[in-house]
């Protein structure tokens, strides 16, 4: 048993807190408040190599883990999470489908500039009437000649409407099912492509500086190649990836859940209320002790699930425990930090209220709570662990 | 151009400082160590260089093994090889002897300039790059905040803020240059960087190694001995000025300034 994180990975950790601290965390309110894409912080990170880290050095990425990847999530989003959401779609998710189940000319073609992060990936498997249940899509591919044609709408899907967003990575019905399923197969579909509507930007609770949109594609062609791994796998090639994409919410919920108590423990000791600072009474001391134990027990969750995706052993109980205490405690530990912060904190100035409102949508996204129960009834079931 | 970078590693500066129980020093445990920010700015510039005229970055440190972190990071910012002096002798070493094993450890490099900090944030001497410069018998300039090298990497100029205005001083190469806040902004370390810092050139040094006197530096060795540290005094009560107009509480707060405060 070893809990040290290698050199590489404290590195990793340090200079992603510097960043989160120096260049997102002071516009964060800004963001929020216009709802501009950061276009110049997107390029510094990308620059700096965050959207490669766990990708090799061959298709443009570092050569390095996924842990590293997941304690850079975690630093990024401890400045804004919205970061860290663009992170978890575009390398977990669709880099890491690209680098899995990728060709080698599509890994050319679409995983080298995604890894360096000049483009940008988005991944859409819910539809209107396809979410918890996303076997139940309809968006549908029919190959005609050496094109597939795409019909369909994809809806909340993050990061497409950034202007430097290249790629969305689908789900579509490619044989109808005559009884039962059907086959589900993946594509990718540039946003180039003829027939490809970006629809309209989501208004959101919060989060409004990660680019949410619909997606509409209508007659949509794409070349044959685009088919993404096994044409029959489809399904299970989407909740692989986003296996590790529960491992990338637990860390986003972790970096926001430890601003709020950085925030709340700053303000608590500056705040005087009968003559003394909150700090002092006992009942605020409670909330941050309590704030604390869940943000220990939720990082090391995610460690120990990204730990062992990094060893290639099995861990799709480990991320769903991740994803779902994580969430769920991020709820709490925000809204314990507007209140300590009393009615300063239902400010929009004050950084707490911009974690509170961001804080729900992490039970909601890459499977609910109630999945995640699902999944986690469905291993015991099985005799996981 | 070959640059040297002197790289000290202090505690981080929002780490809470407590004083030991022998009174004389701090407590180490729990501390999280980093690069001395003067340094940072030392390692930013030497790298500029090598971009602008090619050569090497060498970072050169002195301390116990957990410096190497902080050379890494160098590394990982683009610096091509870490020297550390590493000796348990040197522990409690003042800056003098600091300076000694410094400039025997660089004394037989190809160097053009070397960078050090004006001073560590940890105890504030602003002794080692005068010493170091001295040992070595280069020119040295101290508290710069720009470095202009020419064109044929002949010479060098460097600027000084004095007094509002700035001194700027000329010298041939090599030479020893201290760091001043607004040199320039460093940057972060990439993360390719990270990931090949390990593999860059990292040696160790000990005091047999440099062929110096265990006697002469080390606790035994200072110059200077620490009789005591305290922490600074707690700030007292802040004070509210009360007043039904703002000109009302101005003219309060000039009165409390002259006759309680005394500041004119
Ligand atoms: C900001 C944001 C960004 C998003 N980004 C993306 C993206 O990039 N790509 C993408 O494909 N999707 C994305 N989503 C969609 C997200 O993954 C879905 O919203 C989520 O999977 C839930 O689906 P739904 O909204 O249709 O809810 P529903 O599935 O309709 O669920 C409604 C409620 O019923 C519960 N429920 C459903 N089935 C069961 C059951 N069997 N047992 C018990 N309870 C059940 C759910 O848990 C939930 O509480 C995003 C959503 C948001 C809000």
């Amino acid at each position: 048993m070893n809990f040290d994180l290698t050199e590489e990975h404290k590195m990793i950790r340090d200079m992603c807190r510097s960043f989160s601290q120096e260049i997102i965390f002071p516009r964060a309110e800004e963001i929020e408040r216009t709802g501009e894409y950061p276009y110049d912080i997107i390029s510094q990170m990308a620059e700096l190599g965050m959207m490669g880290i766990p990708i090799s050095e061959q298709y443009g990425g570092s050569g390095g883990d996924w842990l590293g990847m997941h304690l850079c999530i975690e630093e990024i989003s401890r400045g804004d999470p919205t970061f860290g959401a663009l992170l978890d779609v575009t390398t977990s998710v669709v880099a890491q489908a690209l680098a899995v189940f990728g060709t080698e000319d599509q890994k050319r073609k679409w995983l080298i500039p995604i890894a360096k992060g000049e483009e940008i990936g988005a991944f859409g498997l819910t539809e209107p009437d396809a979410g918890s249940d996303a076997a139940s899509i309809r968006t549908r591919a029919i190959l005609d000649g050496n094109e597939w044609v795409v019909n369909g709408t994809k809806q909340f899907v993050t990061n497409i409407g950034l202007d430097n967003a290249s790629i969305i990575i689908i789900a579509a019905v490619t044989k109808k099912p005559v009884k039962g399923r059907g086959r589900i197969s993946t594509f990718v579909v540039p946003k180039d492509s003829p027939g490809f509507v970006l629809g309209k930007r989501y208004e959101k609770i919060g989060w409004h500086g990660s680019a949410t949109h619909e997606v509409i594609f209508d007659n949509c062609r794409i070349p044959e190649d685009n088919l993404l791994g096994d044409s029959a796998k489809g399904f299970a090639q989407h909740l692989s990836v986003l296996q590790t994409g529960r491992i990338s919410i637990a860390a986003m919920a972790v970096g926001a859940a430890q601003a709020c108590l950085d925030e709340s423990l700053r303000y608590a000791g500056e705040r005087v209320q009968f003559g003394k600072p909150i700090l002092s009474f006992q009942a605020i001391q409670f909330k941050l002790a309590d704030m604390s134990v869940a943000i220990e027990l939720a990082r090391n969750q995610y460690l120990k699930a990204a730990w062992l995706k990094d060893q290639g052993r099995k861990h799709s109980f480990e991320a769903t425990v991740a994803k779902l205490f994580a969430s769920e405690m991020l709820e709490k530990v925000a809204s314990d930090a507007v209140q300590i912060h009393g009615g300063y904190g239902y400010m929009a100035e004050y950084p707490v209220s911009r974690y509170y409102r961001g804080a729900k949508v992490l039970q909601i996204v890459e499977g609910t709570s109630e999945v995640m129960r699902i999944i986690l009834a469905r291993e015991l079931a099985q005799g996981t662990p | 151009m070959n640059v040297i970078v002197c790289l000290k590693q202090v505690p981080d500066t929002e780490t809470q400082i407590k004083i030991a129980p022998d009174g004389k020093s701090i407590v180490t445990d729990d501390i999280k160590w980093v690069m001395n920010p003067y340094d940072e700015y030392g390692v930013e510039e030497a790298l500029r260089l090598k971009e602008k005229f090619g050569g090497e970055v060498t970072v050169v440190s002195l301390g116990p093994k957990r410096v190497t972190e902080s050379i890494r990071t160098a590394l990982a910012m683009g610096a091509d090889k870490g020297i550390l002096i590493s000796d348990d002798a040197l522990e409690g070493s003042d800056s003098l002897a600091t300076a000694k094993a410094l400039a025997a450890a660089i004394k037989d490099l190809d160097y053009d300039l070397i960078f050090t900090g004006q001073r560590g944030v940890d105890d504030d001497m602003g002794v080692v790059g005068a010493s170091l410069a001295e040992f070595l018998d280069v020119p040295q300039f101290s508290v710069i905040v720009k470095v202009e090298v020419a064109e044929d990497g002949k010479s060098v100029k460097a600027h000084r803020p004095v007094e509002g205005q700035v001194l700027v001083v000329e010298s041939s190469l090599p030479a020893l240059i201290t760091t001043q806040k607004g040199l320039n902004e460093p940057r972060y370390a990439t993360l390719p960087g990270i990931m090949k810092a390990k593999k860059k050139p990292f040696e160790e040094k000990t005091l047999a190694d440099l062929g110096l006197d265990p006697a002469k530096v080390g606790e035994g060795g200072r110059k200077v001995k620490i009789l005591e540290l305290t922490p600074p005094p707690k700030r007292g009560e802040g004070k509210i000025i009360e007043g039904e107009t703002p000109q009302e509480k101005a003219a309060e707060l000039a009165k409390l300034l002259h006759e309680e405060a005394k500041v004119f």
